[in-house]
């Protein structure tokens, strides 16, 4: 008998880790030599998976010294394909973890202690993005500063507010792609699109107006959202400093019209740093922009009256023959403007000319009297 | 010579009036708001300028610049129709028709285009210096530059202030036309003015620094016979020097004549540098 309980001791002592391996919950085992994984595991989304739940190849204690590398992909498998395809699938030797920190201590995304959760998502992204030497090597720009400084950096920080667009909100999350890609959210001619989840009614605006229509007829020229606003420094609208550089931007395609604008009294007082002068959107609109052609434009003869009458009072018909755009060099538009410049210049050049002239040798003809007085005294 | 005399007014001399207080106020008012239009104008007329922008931040913005360009508008507009009123007056009214022709007139005549022809040759050392009379013919040129000026400057500016009662009269296209002509005659009279006139009445060697009788309103002997030896002749042959005779300026008119003429000249020297820095640059 005492034998026989011996034997079945001895065979338990013997068969017990196999045994209890095989039951459910092995992490006990585990964690009496990676203790120090424990609690934050524990506390982690994956913590009811164990750790064999992703650490599939051990199978038995103590397990050998190499061990494979985790595939979350397993059960992440449209996260996986996605990264696979993107930007970031050769990153690092385990990707998923460049973003989603620590392994063991992965919480879910609505978690605000997640990395990836959106008061967080950009200083994770920015560990890399907002590295000078990394954006230089990558022949990237230097977007993290750039986006805390937009107006949706501000939201984000300041404001806190979680609808307020975040690196993800335009890139996607797994599926970032190159703004070269045309499958990617940020190429060009997907770009309205993107800001359009947020901002729809300014899409609406935009593809109303000439820049949209020609963006979709796909002219190249046509400026996208960030062509004016930028992609990552994007100002308050309504900050005096964005509304003051406005016009240029719109000059960087529109030179002519901007040159001729520039000459004219709205630009110089906007030059001044007076930003309550007409720039340019305050006549053609900023998004649903339409050419003079088309009658629903601000800028249709028919329709100069009200959009003039926005800041003028008493516009009346004859007033708007005012041209905000007038070129004096321009004879066959400008005719009377055209022979009142060429009649001024004539007037300073002569008249200036002349009594340069004359006071050059009134000049020289006093002091040679003068020095002839004093010969004539002495 | 009389330069001792011309640099040194105070000294023992006799003095006879040449301008009337009323003229001298008016000029002063003049002086100041034209300085002030100057100034305030110019920042305008060169906006893309650094000096420009700087200028209108330092004042108060845009807005300040403008109440000041009109403010001064305003006052320089009451000061011409003055002029112009007692021009009509003493013609009309008092019936001094010598006003409009002869000697004491403003009005060009055949005399004044005989003298710029003398002085061209006595600048260029072909004969003697002309005889002039009580307004010489630069003195002529600057009152008809200044007084066109106000007038095409006057009604193409209020023409852009009052641009919608404006463009009720006129086609709006005269706008532009306004703001170009606003603009080039501006730049006339501040060239004309901060050169030319400053030049003959303050810079010229036998001037230098200034000839204050447009402030204090009357002149040396010695300055009436060399300035206006004509005038100063026909009043000695009539016997009416001793009606012209006036008081020495006191010491305190001549200084602050001076102040007055110099600060003119220096803000008239910066604002003219800049302007030129700035038409150069466009």
């Amino acid at each position: 008998m005492k034998l026989y309980v011996s034997a079945i001791f001895l065979s338990m002592f013997l068969i017990w880790p196999a045994a209890a391996w095989s039951a459910a919950a092995p992490d006990t085992l585990c964690l009496s030599c990676h203790d120090e994984k424990g609690s934050p595991f524990h506390a982690s989304v994956h913590s009811s998976l164990g750790c064999t739940g992703c650490h599939t190849d051990i199978k038995a204690f103590p397990h050998p010294d190499n061990v494979a590398k985790v595939n979350c992909g397993a059960c992440h498998s449209e996260a996986a394909t996605a990264l696979a395809g993107s930007v970031h699938a050769k990153a690092s030797e385990q990707p998923c973890l460049s973003c989603h920190g620590d392994a063991h201590a992965i919480v879910d995304v609505k978690d605000p202690k997640s990395t990836v959760y959106p008061l967080n998502l950009p200083r994770t992204c920015g560990a890399c993005h907002g590295n000078k030497k990394f954006a230089e090597e990558h022949h990237l720009p230097d977007v993290y500063s750039e986006y805390m400084d937009s107006i949706h950096g501000f939201a984000l920080t300041k404001d806190g507010l979680l609808v307020a667009a975040t690196c993800s909100s335009c890139h996607g999350s797994h599926d970032i792609l190159a703004p070269t890609n045309p499958k990617s959210r940020t190429y060009r001619a997907n770009v309205p699109a993107t800001c359009g989840t947020c901002h729809e009614g300014i899409q609406q605006l935009y593809f109303a107006g000439i820049h949209g229509k020609q963006m979709e007829a796909g002219n190249a020229q046509a400026p996208v959202c960030t062509n004016c606003h930028t992609a990552h420094q994007i100002s308050n609208v309504r900050e005096v400093s964005f509304q003051m550089k406005t016009s240029a931007t719109c000059g960087n395609c529109h030179r002519e019209r901007f040159g001729t604008y520039r000459d004219t009294f709205h630009a110089q007082v906007s030059a001044l740093g007076y930003v309550e002068t007409a720039h340019c959107w305050d006549c053609h609109r900023a998004h649903d922009i339409l050419p003079a052609s088309d009658p629903k434009s601000t800028v249709a003869k028919a329709n100069l009256v009200q959009t003039c009458g926005q800041c003028h009072s008493g516009v009346s018909a004859s007033f708007v023959s005012y041209s905000p755009h007038a070129d004096p060099h321009d004879g066959r538009q400008f005719p009377a403007l055209h022979a009142a410049s060429i009649f001024m210049n004539l007037l300073l050049a002569s008249l200036l000319g002349f009594m340069a002239l004359h006071t050059v040798l009134w000049f020289i003809r006093s002091h040679a009297e003068r020095l002839n007085d004093k010969r004539r005294n002495s | 010579m009389s330069t001792a005399a011309a640099t040194n007014p105070v000294a023992e001399s006799n003095y006879y009036t040449r301008f009337s207080p009323g003229q001298r106020i008016l000029h002063a008012v003049l002086v100041f708001t034209f300085l002030g239009l100057a100034a305030t104008g110019l920042p305008l007329r060169f906006s893309s300028a650094a000096w420009s922008v700087g200028l209108a931040h330092a004042v108060g913005g845009f807005s300040a610049i403008l109440f000041f360009h009109k403010f001064c508008a305003v006052v320089l507009t009451i000061d011409f129709l003055i002029h112009v009123v007692d021009i009509v007056y003493r013609t009309v009214v008092k019936k001094q028709w010598g006003l409009l022709w002869g000697t004491n007139s403003m009005v060009p005549n055949l005399k004044d285009a005989k003298d710029l022809f003398a002085q061209m040759r006595w600048f260029l050392f072909l004969g003697p210096k002309p005889k002039f009379d009580r307004y010489t013919y630069w003195e002529k040129l600057d009152y008809w530059g200044v007084f066109w000026g106000m007038a095409i400057i006057g009604i193409s500016g209020y023409a852009m202030w009052f641009s919608g009662a404006f463009a009720r009269i006129v086609p709006g296209s005269w706008l532009n036309v306004a703001l170009l002509i606003h603009g080039e005659e501006a730049l006339l009279a501040v060239g004309y003015i901060f050169v030319v006139h400053f030049f003959n009445e303050h810079l010229r060697p036998n001037n230098f620094p200034m000839d204050i009788t447009i402030f204090t309103g009357s002149q040396t002997e010695e300055e009436f016979r060399e300035r206006h030896p004509e005038e100063y002749a026909r009043a000695a042959e009539a016997g009416q020097l001793k009606q012209l005779r006036a008081e020495a300026p006191p010491a305190w008119a001549v200084r602050t004549s001076r102040l007055l003429g110099s600060a003119a000249v220096v803000i008239g020297v910066v604002l003219i540098v800049l302007t030129a820095e700035a038409f150069l640059r466009d």
